[in-house]
């Protein structure tokens, strides 16, 4: 019976659209890429071979080692805060609202589906100063602060981008781990409630370490995106002020299309590829093991 | 938490018999309802300070405290937007490059799921692991070679340069899903099928696809999301301004004016807003669904 499903021309033919479209438009250009690290130049102006210049520019390039570790502040701090108030939301829904609260979990994932460019021009506004007093500000005003210049250091403006993003994507963990939590046999809670397990002990003792998969699950993914952030930084703060919440994919793309410089653009690229592959692979090896302990 | 209050003498009887409040659960009810009204405020509050800005005037914006209700409401705001602020061009060359891309990413990954999931044949695993490292992949890592070569294809100045990346980086994450949903139907159905004497393409078309209709929508809905979106692909390929998509616009929306035009602008970002809580509203279990179900492949 199954010789019939052992068709290679008809699996062929039915993966080459997919898999032509892919190899040309994804794998070859990663390639390619990785050839222009050798290059120096542009589409425009002509390239030339320089062999491993941009790796030493790299290397020595202080503005490089400011995006790579804003990059990994930025990923720490948001994957962090995502993950954590997600887990408290989730938690809320499922012992505070049990199941009745599907209008709120409606309501707070709403933000997730959100064009990033609008979420940031929406937090710009409202943290604006000039020329006009943001909410923000109006707010502080109204009870006798002073207004907060919230874009013109770089302390400030990572917390409205760290306030930004994890306001837009808190709802999409919360649910997430929601259905984590709904796995949880209710005959476990109940016999440890019966054993006086209660509030915040039984969620430390028992639902903790049961949801730890999907938990750990969740870490992966937010890594995963906030290693590659881009839209939300260049649409509130592009990069600013100074390079002060620059991370390794802006500073790329500003190098390759401002200065026009594809050689060092694809230097820093690959930077920003190994960061994720190493990365990646050491949450998904060290939570392989933690989930099997 | 009332069962927990009764949990020690009549814990199997759950949910608790509902008795006359005591002060200890109209507590709780208070505290209950003061959460959820925090939450919905920290969720909603924004979006509601964006509609009421979306129609005032530039007078109520530059006079008055920006957390004030509009004097008088702007609806003309909106035609501004619309026509002055090029919203209108912008939305059709969004759907002008999303659209195509989806048709293309729907029909390739279905297929290729079925091929690597449900056929049989030496390297299927291999290309299957080929295409998941593709979710990896930063997408600064394609642009400048794309760029090069769209350039020299003579695809810049046209939409196509988005319309083909989109299929791309779309298909790793549709294939993923779509073999995991071809997992979950069993052999038997497809087998069944060709007993009839069916080739292996007709129960791909008459069988396969009507029974993974639902996750179809699903992906779909996914990757709507993702490319309608998406800035830093379309900010790369989009050279020329009447090329812009909505995202681009609205990043360079102040540009059209000069000067800062708070209502407008508001009006402008409101579209893009309602136009998505639109399908959300139609469609939001779904979404939530497929959105989250992206996320758990560790």
């Amino acid at each position: 019976m199954k010789r019939i499903f052992e068709d290679r021309r008809t699996a062929l033919l039915l993966l080459a659209p997919a898999l032509l479209v892919y190899t040309l438009v994804m794998l070859v250009p990663v390639v390619w890429s990785l050839g222009y690290t050798l290059l120096d130049g542009n589409a425009v102006a002509g390239f030339q071979y320089t062999g491993f210049d941009n790796f030493a520019r790299l290397a020595d390039d202080p503005k490089v080692w400011q995006a790579f570790t804003f990059t990994l502040k930025y990923a720490v701090v948001i994957t962090t805060g995502q993950v954590l108030l997600g887990y408290v939301l989730a938690v809320f829904y499922v012992f505070v609202l049990r199941r009745s609260g599907s209008v709120v979990r409606t309501l707070t994932f709403f933000p997730v589906v959100l064009p990033t460019v609008a979420v940031a021009l929406l937090f710009q506004k409202m943290f604006e100063i000039a020329p006009q007093n943001g909410l923000v500000n109006s707010v502080l005003n109204a009870l006798g602060m002073g207004s907060v210049d919230w874009f013109g250091s770089a302390g400030t403006a990572f917390f409205v981008l760290a306030l930004m993003d994890i306001w837009r994507s808190m709802g999409f963990y919360a649910v997430l781990l929601y259905t984590g939590l709904l796995d949880i046999p209710e005959e476990v809670l109940e016999s440890a409630r019966m054993d006086g397990a209660s509030g915040w002990r039984l969620v430390r003792q028992i639902v903790l370490p049961l949801s730890l998969p999907v938990l750990v699950s969740s870490l992966i993914f937010s890594i995963n995106g906030t290693l590659k952030v881009f839209d939300s930084v260049l649409a509130l703060t592009n990069g600013g002020p100074g390079l002060g919440t620059t991370p390794l994919t802006l500073y790329m793309f500003q190098t390759s299309f401002s200065f026009g410089d594809y050689g060092y653009g694809s230097t820093i690229a690959l930077l920003l590829t190994l960061v994720c592959l190493v990365v990646t692979l050491a949450v998904f090896r060290s939570a392989r093991r933690d989930v099997n302990a | 938490m009332t069962t927990l209050t009764a949990g020690a003498t009549a814990a199997p009887a759950r949910p608790a018999p509902r008795r006359r409040p005591s002060p200890r659960t109209a507590g709780r009810t208070l505290v209950r309802r003061s959460l959820i009204g925090l939450l919905l405020l920290v969720e909603v509050g924004p979006l509601l300070w964006l509609l009421l800005g979306s129609l005032k005037s530039q007078r109520d914006w530059l006079d008055n405290p920006t957390w004030s209700l509009p004097t008088s409401l702007q609806w003309g705001n909106y035609a501004e937007a619309w026509t002055t602020g090029n919203i209108a061009q912008y939305l059709q060359n969004s759907l002008v490059a999303v659209l195509p891309s989806l048709a293309m990413i729907i029909a390739f990954g279905v297929a290729a799921g079925f091929a690597l999931e449900v056929l049989v044949w030496k390297g299927r695993g291999p290309v299957l692991l080929l295409f998941l490292a593709g979710i990896m992949v930063p997408g600064q890592m394609i642009l400048l070679p794309l760029f090069n070569t769209y350039f020299r294809a003579g695809l810049t100045g046209t939409l196509w340069p988005l319309i083909l990346t989109y299929t791309a980086t779309g298909l790793p994450l549709t294939v993923f899903m779509m073999a995991t949903y071809f997992r979950a139907v069993p052999r038997e159905v497809f087998e069944a099928a060709t007993l009839d004497g069916a080739s292996v393409v007709r129960a791909f078309f008459s069988v396969a696809v009507p029974m993974v209709k639902n996750a179809i929508v699903t992906v779909g809905l996914v990757q709507f999301f993702f490319i309608w979106n998406d800035l830093l692909i379309a900010l790369t390929f989009t050279t020329d301004s009447s090329l812009r998509t909505v995202q681009v616009g609205l990043l360079n929306f102040t540009g059209e004016f000069g000067a800062t035009q708070y209502g407008p602008l508001f009006a402008a970002i409101c579209i893009n807003v309602l136009g998505l809580l639109a399908i959300y509203l139609f469609l939001n279990q779904r979404i939530m669904a497929g959105l989250t179900s992206g996320a758990v492949k560790g």
